[in-house]
């Protein structure tokens, strides 16, 4: 009875909240008092205009207060903040809290889904969730089930839920999801597993189905229109996503989509990259594999695709193309451009002009990268836009059952999905990333439903001659170089937070949230919270006071390889196990710290 | 005190020297490791558990190779690498050495679950993939011969030869 009088509520307030959805996440976000979209805003800059806290005073932060999550896995994104309300987010099984600031975080409510735990064996690496989206009085959660939940804001209760994909068949759920509109924009994950990648819109009101767009197959599937979507200032023609592919290997492609969301209201697009092509055995999919590996920017509307470009055709790698587009406005060659930045897993910065698809930039941000050596950018050249393959690194050239080494980067990426942040102050990037490299032995793997479906052997070790495995960058989009880069032991997987005051924000593997100066990098202050941090760092006001929280809870993909430590392949015998493990530095457990300056 | 005594003989070259061995315990441990016999590239214990062999040059078998490749492309995301384990799964290389053979397979296949406030352990059944199934016993010598120090982490670097034997086999499995 309850919920028929939800959804009747909701069927005679849709017309409303359909008008006003767009706005109330533009109302939300632009209250920097708030922390309304995990991503900081829309474009993903992840800065905030909050300057209480600068880089003058940050050296006096203290612990203001501090969360226990309960749970042990991997902690990513980050908290929301709405008006007096935080909302907190956990990896499976996915447990949500309102915390009232008003009264030092009491639980207002709790949310935990009943899920199957047969669930979390097919996810690929940890259970990781990036955390809660908010709409129009709404807590959005994608379950790692793939259930989308709507919730009450205000209550807990469940207004709405959606089944988005299959667990069985290795459909799983990892990312956050974005409100756009009167629609939500949902992703999948299960790379691993075969699935075909798809990004799909619901109502907001009531959860129905809006349109899906899958990242390969028939051109009514991946919703292209194939004389006015374009590659490069090219239309795409018939059936791209079905004749770069040998036979029905598109129906297991991949090209999943578990990155981060961006939307530009203006042109009325959304932005995202996808996943690898399935499987990891570059042999058994001949082609270029359209259109994974690919960024795409979208009508909110109608999904229709308005141009696509492919970073890494026939990918030998596992470089997914999934991580965040940064949308900005910058002079580039003596123009104001509307921009897209995307530091890519491959080792490309890249920035495009988000209204055409025009390729500007493309420069390695981290020097280990060997696999390439650059991406054609003559116009007129038949590889236009493709990267230039290293014979020595090509796992499709070294053919099946042959180890390729010492490859950079490693399939993590020079970057995962660890979110840049960017400001407008000082036109910087600031990039979370990973310096480690590989050995790939793809070998020929058969396809079960619902088992992984990977096909190469890897080992992971930190480039020749270096001992650290993660640096910390600014990074000029403009012209595509690196200004400063600041040397982590670890791996950097957690997302950076600018701010107005001068500072920008990140956590480290070890558990340190890290202050830098954000002109010179110039370190400024450190705490090291209760376990490793691969959460995001973000921002917020309260009473007047501008506080700084992040998960830690180490776990994620950083907690498979680094959590052992990684060993060089090529050392000899004895000498294995020299590089730090980060066992020696973190146990699990995950914790919101929140940070403020002392009264 | 149990591990250094394993560690030496291990290092010896896994010939067993059971007569240096002073307890029943030590003795099993040991005999779920020495190799009886050879055939066709494989290596047994006396009871007829697959077993790996390394030479004194550091040469493994080649089931233990093969398992080394199998383990980093089916298991590794989970239980990290080199069976050393990871944030949310127990180092392989020990429950080889642990377990019982016929528990280990069956694990494997059937899957296992251990969830409840603290924990959210899940192994998935592997009974239905041929990427893992045909390359079991692979798969656990590599991570026996990891589990007892007989191989350091990382790729072995010398191997003996795949067998015509072992070459059918795997076709046999994996087609059949």
């Amino acid at each position: 009875m309850k919920r028929i009088l939800t959804g009747a509520a909701v069927l005679l307030l849709s017309s409303s909240l359909t008008v006003t959805a767009n706005e109330s996440v533009l109302e939300a976000t632009g209250n920097s008092a708030q922390w309304a979209i995990q991503t900081g805003d829309y474009a993903n800059t992840r800065f905030s205009k909050l300057n209480q806290i600068t880089r003058d005073n940050v050296g006096d932060l203290q612990v203001a207060w501090s969360f226990s999550t309960g749970v042990l896995r991997g902690h990513e994104g980050s908290p929301l903040v709405i008006g007096d309300v935080m909302y907190v987010h956990a990896p499976f099984p996915n447990t949500v809290y309102a915390l009232d600031l008003n009264e030092d975080g009491k639980i207002i409510w709790k949310y935990e889904p009943k899920q199957d735990p047969n669930v979390i064996p097919v996810m690929c690496c940890d259970t990781v969730n990036r955390g809660l989206a908010y709409a129009d009085g709404k807590i959005f959660l994608h379950q790692a089930d793939t259930t989308v939940v709507a919730l009450d804001e205000k209550t807990g209760e469940v207004v709405w839920s959606v089944v988005n994909g299959d667990p069985s068949k290795g459909e799983t759920n990892t990312a956050t999801v974005m409100p756009v509109k009167d629609k939500v924009i949902v992703g999948i994950s299960g790379g691993e597993f075969g699935v075909r990648g798809s990004v799909t819109a619901y109502n907001i009101a009531d959860g129905s189905l809006a349109w899906r767009a899958y990242s390969m197959g028939p051109d009514e599937d991946i919703l292209v229109d194939p004389e006015n979507t374009t590659h490069l200032g090219k239309p795409i023609g018939t059936d791209s996503g079905l004749n770069t592919w040998e036979g029905d290997q598109w129906k297991i492609g991949g090209g999943t989509t578990w990155g981060w969301y961006s939307y530009d209201p203006e042109l009325n697009l959304i932005y995202y990259g996808s996943g690898n092509p399935s499987t990891w055995n570059p042999a058994q999919r001949p082609g270029d594999n359209r259109w994974s590996m690919t960024i795409m920017a979208r009508d909110a509307d109608t999904g229709i695709a308005k141009w696509f470009y492919q970073m890494t055709p026939h990918d030998e790698w596992d470089y997914d193309g999934i991580n965040e587009m940064i949308l900005t406005d910058q002079e580039i060659g003596g123009e104001m451009r509307k921009v897209l930045t995307h530091f890519d897993r491959n080792g490309f910065g890249y920035t495009l002009d988000r209204v055409t698809g025009e390729l500007l930039v493309a420069e390695l941000f981290d020097p280990a990268v060997n696999w390439t050596t650059g991406v054609d950018m003559d116009p007129n050249s038949e590889t236009y836009g493709r990267p230039q393959v290293v014979a020595q690194y090509s796992t499709e050239q070294n053919g099946e059952d042959v180890n390729s080494v010492g490859i950079c980067p490693a399939a993590l990426g020079s970057k995962d999905q660890q979110p840049a942040a960017y400001s407008p102050k000082t036109e910087l990037f600031y990039v979370p990333t990973n310096h480690v490299c590989m050995d790939y032995e793809p070998f020929h793997v058969s396809y079960t439903a619902g088992q992984p479906y990977v096909g190469a052997t890897l080992s992971m070790y930190p480039p020749e001659g270096d001992s650290h495995m993660g640096n910390f960058i600014a990074w000029d989009g403009k012209t595509g170089s690196i200004k400063w880069s600041i040397d982590e032991q670890f791996s950097v997987w957690s997302g950076a937070l600018a701010t107005d005051g001068d500072v920008v924000f990140y956590g480290t593997l070890e558990g340190y949230l890290k202050a830098v100066d954000a002109d010179t990098g110039e370190e400024l202050y450190k705490f090291k919270t209760p376990s490793g941090i691969i959460g995001n760092v973000m921002t917020y006001e309260h009473g007047g006071k501008q506080y700084v929280a992040v998960y830690s809870g180490v776990g994620g993909w950083a907690g498979i390889g680094l959590a052992a430590g990684l060993t060089n392949s090529t050392d000899g015998l004895g000498a294995v196990g020299g590089y730090a493990a980060l066992s020696d530095y973190t146990a699990l457990g995950g914790v919101l710290t929140v940070f403020a300056l002392p009264n | 005190m149990l591990k250094t005594t394993r560690t030496i003989l291990t290092a010896i070259g896994t010939i067993a020297i059971l007569g240096s061995v002073t307890s029943a315990t030590q003795a099993q441990e040991a005999d779920k490791i020495t190799v009886a016999y050879g055939e066709d590239g494989k290596y047994f214990t006396e009871d007829d558990v697959p077993t790996f062999k390394v030479a004194e040059d550091g040469t493994v078998d080649w089931p233990t190779y093969e398992g080394f490749r199998r383990y980093h492309s089916e298991c590794h995301v989970c239980h990290g690498p080199d069976g050393e384990g990871s944030t949310y799964a127990p180092a392989l290389k020990e429950s080889a050495v642990d377990m019982d053979y016929y528990d280990f397979l069956e694990i494997v296949a059937g899957g296992r679950q251990v969830v409840g406030a603290a924990d959210n352990s899940v192994m998935p059944e592997f009974g239905t993939n041929k990427n893992v199934m045909c390359y079991l016993d692979d798969i656990y010598v590599y991570l026996k011969a990891r589990g007892s120090d007989a191989i350091p982490r990382g790729r072995p670097r010398k191997k003996e030869a795949k067998t015509d034997a072992i070459r059918e086999a795997q076709t046999d499995c994996l087609e059949g």
